[in-house]
């Protein structure tokens, strides 16, 4: 075969896209509610996830947790671990992880196993031949500790908080305007640490030829993997190769190379042989990382006509020692409503529990249900309908910065989804009983900032007329397998079943990886790139201008030519590739996507229990890739909310900072019956400043705001607000009296 | 690895006065000793020793040991006549587990206390002697009744609670012959040996349990727990109450989810029985039930949650009967 004849754009995102092409390309995939192209593997069970797929002569390793929580790893019993049958090495090296990398830090993250700074820290990795024998010397580890210089910190209340200066911001005079309110509140709410829980749990092999590592793992963003991988070993990103076909969830979780990771890397290396390390549940609990938990002061105010004059949101949240990565609680608050005065709080504490980090949505998954159920507050203070309320208080311009929205549909979606929902039907606070039952409504609205990060595609038409979609890009469960696969047969005028979509390959091209929700638009975005340079050679070879083109079921026609792909290819391979850049459009526009949630609960006056009975929300989050896949990223976020609102949180034990409910028996996420029916609506929307797609993200913004609606259908249905989440019955019970 | 001896029982008297763990389902034992907090040496798998039937027993009813919660609960008869005790079953667990688990396994469950299964907190069940986690802990699960200095953890189980309340028989054997022990003195008190969680001897082995003539009236079991399926009792309520002239009778109580044991409290029902329903009355037994009760703390709302929830379900049992 002669060699591919090689194509490419390149697009820096920085005017509004004009050109609109997935709306004039006509073979009809696009948005679709298209199978998931590897769905009948992860329904067989034969799709391989990381730990599923060992090299032969793999041996197994397991990680020891610390038994403190602060101080010094100063003696370990590696020689009777040493002659216990099967075991290997155990190995403590000061190049293994104190908590995984956040998301795109591209460089190593803290490191060294003899500093203990939490409780359930990796002191070091025990191998053996066999995965039990690695458990069993694991749980034999015992360590020598100095733990008497410095006791650790293990709750917020007697953290020190640092307030970075570049996360406090203000503008007017909110105290003044609170004092001369015709209706204000200012409330103080509180949300736990919560733990990502992905079913996948965390695992991976590494095996090495010569200098080169390659690792099969559990990530979402290969690219700045690479770079972490190599950083925290000490070599060439170019001598690391990470593969992840397939991750079953990360939330978050996935975002940086993680323990298992590094120590399969530097055990495989030390023993020449391929090693697989894979955390058990409680390992993922205690030693991935956490979202912090948060406590936040908002205070709104408005006028008697309840136009708002002030919004201020301050929150304190918390890391270990040394990690930059702070949960951006207030992220959404500067923008999504008026009000002249404005103040925000960003305080880190520092605490010896597990590390903090990344899950869905950072900063609105939390910031936004609290300023939704306070914005509830000041609507039910000023005797207005919490819908009508928001209403009147959608800015024409984003209220902190002046710039203008590049779209703008939280009223669409607050009037629609209102009418779907009957919001119309709801009443007064504590008027609606069913037997023992409670019933109230709710709602809130979702906001999430929309981002777009740089992204490399391939696309590569064969001359048999099908092609191939090649990126390092990964599916953890969104559907990326999908979209790609709709986008480059859209664009290249193929049935789905003619592409084929690889990814979770770091020697493919770099795309943005999975996180923020950005990673349907950013590689989505590359492909769509790559294919149109392949379709503008196309149309070259048909000797027509690319907008006079059609590409439908295989075929190129050109005014009255049509010819098969094959025909026009004569042979040849057409190898695009695509780059995706963010530019002025996010700098210029404040750009977010947009939703309203509705929530109907009911509420036992018996037990404090509280059911979801329905959900549903309109969104509008840019054009949809796949309709089915994206329903399932919203229903999937709506449940997190649920989980949120009712179930979940980490249960730390203040003397130790250590979890202990680190099972899925005892660290609840909702079950199937805690969940109701969910309708989900998406509005016809474009987003020009976006992306070439004009797509924004999906995935995070389901869960911002959820928990929000939940708890003001709560107080509609009792007549109190509950200021903690997750509101348990014991916190129900109390008030009910 | 830790090595342990498997062997497969052809008949009861296999596993009979051997030193070996009996397991059968093996959906606790199993992950206990994954995580090296059951550490036995020898087990004897008595899936296939029969057992495995629910029969007939005079008026009453005898179910085998093996018989899986989920054939159980799914019993014509049982759900006839013992509706308690389907009721009960089918709030625990998932489907998955209750095809597995089996009647005698599960009255073997082991606390879900968090400190119980962390090797490296001290836990006096796990570890006599070595102190209690859960007390000055997180104790959100724990026991508000019962419970001792050197233990609060509770019996998590919901099957054994309605059998408590049904008067139930646990039929067992050992090295000395067969014995019948109440299904109320299966499960123990922790007093200052919690590593013995019921009253079972070296070497007996749960051979059937036996519920004796039906009692009639209305079964109710309310599990309240922090989710609605797949979650442990926080409190659960077992009541049967049969009406007679506007008069309750047959009265029987059981309480999970506050102790080391199901929870049965004879003055309780006593108080109510012959009498005609009323909210005092059922606040009345409501404290008798609590008498002594003592919260760890983040467990103090189980002390006012048992008393509402209990109203609400001897309102439900006797609203509107005669």
């Amino acid at each position: 075969m002669s060699e591919p004849i090689e194509v490419s754009l390149s697009h820096r995102m920085n005017f509004a896209d004009k050109e609109d092409l997935l709306d004039r390309t006509t073979q009809g995939i696009i948005g679709t509610p298209m199978d998931r192209p590897e769905g009948p593997l992860k329904v067989s069970g034969t799709a391989t996830y990381a730990d599923e797929d060992h090299p032969p002569g793999t041996v197994y390793g397991w990680l020891v947790r610390s038994s403190i929580s602060k101080g010094w790893v100063t003696g370990f019993n590696t020689r009777e671990l040493r002659a216990m049958p099967g075991v290997l090495a155990v190995i403590r090296d000061k190049r293994m992880l104190r908590n995984p990398a956040q998301g795109q830090a591209s460089k190593a993250p803290y490191q060294g196993p003899a500093e203990i700074f939490y409780k359930g820290q990796p002191i070091a990795l025990v191998v053996a031949e066999t995965f039990e024998q690695a458990r069993d010397a694991a749980i034999k580890a015992r360590a020598d500790y100095d733990d008497r210089s410095e006791k650790g910190v293990f709750v917020p209340a007697e953290a020190k908080y640092e307030a970075p200066r570049s996360q406090q911001s203000s503008q007017g005079d909110l105290d003044a305007a609170m004092d001369g309110a015709a209706f204000a509140v200012d409330v103080e709410y509180h949300t736990p640490s919560m733990s990502h829980a992905a079913m996948e749990p965390h695992a991976a092999v590494a095996w090495w030829d010569g200098g080169s590592v390659t690792l099969r793992g559990s990530y979402q963003m290969l690219g700045s993997n690479k770079a972490e991988l190599a950083d925290s070993l000490g070599i060439s990103p170019k001598k690391v190769r990470i593969l992840s076909p397939y991750v079953g969830g990360g939330f978050g979780s996935k975002l940086g190379i993680s323990h298992e990771g590094v120590a399969a890397a530097i055990a495989a290396q030390k023993l020449g042989r391929p090693v697989a390390v894979a955390l058990h549940r409680r390992q993922q609990f205690e030693t991935t990382i956490r979202r912090s938990e948060s406590r936040q002061r908002v205070r709104l105010s408005c006028d008697a006509e309840g136009r708002m004059t002030g919004v201020g949101h301050e929150a304190w949240v918390s890391n270990l020692p040394a990690e930059t990565f702070s949960e951006p609680v207030s992220q959404a608050t500067p923008f999504t409503y008026e009000g002249e005065n404005r103040k925000i709080g960003h305080h880190v504490g520092r605490l010896n529990i597990t590390c903090a980090g990344s899950m869905r949505a950072p900063g609105e998954a939390i910031g936004v249900p609290v300023t939704e159920a306070a914005m509830d507050e000041l609507a039910h203070a000023a005797g207005i309908d919490p819908v009508e309320f928001r209403l009147r208080n959608i800015p024409e311009k984003d209220p902190s910065s002046g710039r203008p929205f590049s779209s703008h549909r939280l009223a669409d979606c607050l009037r629609r989804g209102a009418e779907s929902f009957g919001w119309h039907n709801r009443q007064a606070p504590g008027a609606r009983r069913e037997g023992e039952w409670l019933i109230g409504m709710g709602v809130t609205s979702a906001i999430r900032v929309n981002m777009l990060e740089p992204s490399t595609a391939r696309v590569i038409l064969l001359p048999d007329g099908t092609a191939r979609v090649e990126t390092d890009m990964t599916d953890i469960g969104t559907g990326s397998y999908s979209i790609l696969t709709q986008i480059a047969a859209e664009v290249l005028g193929l049935p789905a079943d003619r592409v084929t979509t690889v990814l979770g390959d770091s020697d493919l091209p770099q795309s943005s990886g999975s996180g923020g929700s950005f990673g349907a638009a950013s590689s989505g975005s590359s492909v769509m790139l790559a294919a149109k340079a392949v379709r503008q050679k196309l149309a070259k070879r048909m000797e027509c201008d690319p907008d006079e083109l059609t590409l439908k079921d295989g075929y190129a026609i050109a005014e009255n030519r049509r010819r098969t792909l094959a025909e026009v290819l004569a042979g040849d391979t057409l190898q695009g590739t695509g780059t995706i850049k963010k530019g002025l459009t996010s700098l210029g526009h404040q750009q977010a996507s947009w939703g309203a949630q509705f929530a109907e609960v009911a509420v036992s006056s018996v037990t404090g229990e509280v059911h979801v009975r329905r959900l549903a929300a309109t969104f509008a989050c840019g054009r949809i890739l796949n309709a089915k896949t994206a329903r399932s990223q919203c229903i999937g976020g709506m449940i997190f909310g649920i989980g949120q609102a009712l179930h979940e949180k980490v249960e730390t034990d203040a003397r130790d900072g250590s979890f202990v409910n680190r099972d899925l028996a005892e660290y609840h996420v909702p079950a199937n019956l805690d969940v109701p029916h969910i309708d989900i609506e998406f509005l016809d929307d474009r987003d020009p400043y976006a992306n070439p797609m004009q797509a924004k993200g999906i995935g995070e913004l389901a869960c911002c705001g959820t928990a929000g609606a939940i708890v003001n259908a709560i107080a509609n249905a009792t007549g109190h607000r509950f200021r903690s989440f997750p509101v348990t019955l014991d916190k129900v019970l109390e008030k009910l009296g | 690895m830790r090595q342990f001896d498997y062997s497969r029982a052809a008949s009861p008297a296999d596993a009979i006065g051997t030193d070996a763990r009996i397991i059968a389902g093996g959906t606790n034992l199993l992950d206990l000793m994954k995580l090296q907090v059951e550490t036995p040496d020898r087990l004897i798998d008595v899936n296939h020793v029969g057992l495995d039937r629910i029969e007939r027993d005079g008026d009453g009813v005898r179910i085998g040991a093996l018989v899986r919660n989920a054939d159980c609960a799914a019993d014509e008869t049982v759900r006839r006549d013992w509706p308690l005790l389907s009721h009960a079953i089918l709030a625990g667990a998932s489907p998955q587990l209750r095809n597995r688990a089996s009647t005698g396994g599960n009255l073997m469950q082991r606390t879900r206390c968090y400190y119980f299964y962390d090797l490296d907190a001290p836990c006096n069940k796990r570890e006599p002697g070595s102190g209690c986690g859960a007390i000055g802990g997180i104790n959100r699960i724990h026991a508000i009744l019962g419970a001792s200095e050197s233990c609060i953890a509770t019996y998590p189980g919901d099957m054994a609670v309605a059998m408590s309340a049904l008067d139930a028989v646990v039929e067992v054997e050992g090295p000395n012959g067969r014995r019948d022990i109440p299904a109320t003195e299966f499960h123990r008190l922790p007093g200052d040996t919690p590593e013995r969680d019921n009253t079972l001897e070296p070497g007996e082995m749960i051979l059937s349990v036996r519920l004796p003539a039906p009692l009639g009236g209305r079964h109710i079991y309310r599990k309240v727990r922090d989710r609605r399926s797949y979650a442990f009792a926080l409190v659960s309520v077992a009541a049967v109450v049969a009406m007679d002239g506007g008069r309750m009778s047959n009265v029987r109580l059981a309480f999970g989810g506050v102790a080391h044991k199901p929870w049965r409290v004879p003055e309780a029902e006593a108080l109510l029985e012959g009498q005609a329903p009323a909210p005092d009355l059922f606040d009345r037994a409501a404290e008798a039930v609590l008498d002594g009760a003592r919260g760890q703390g983040h467990n103090d709302f189980k002390i006012p949650l048992l008393r509402r929830t209990l109203s609400a379900v001897l309102a439900e049992a006797t609203e509107g009967a005669e």
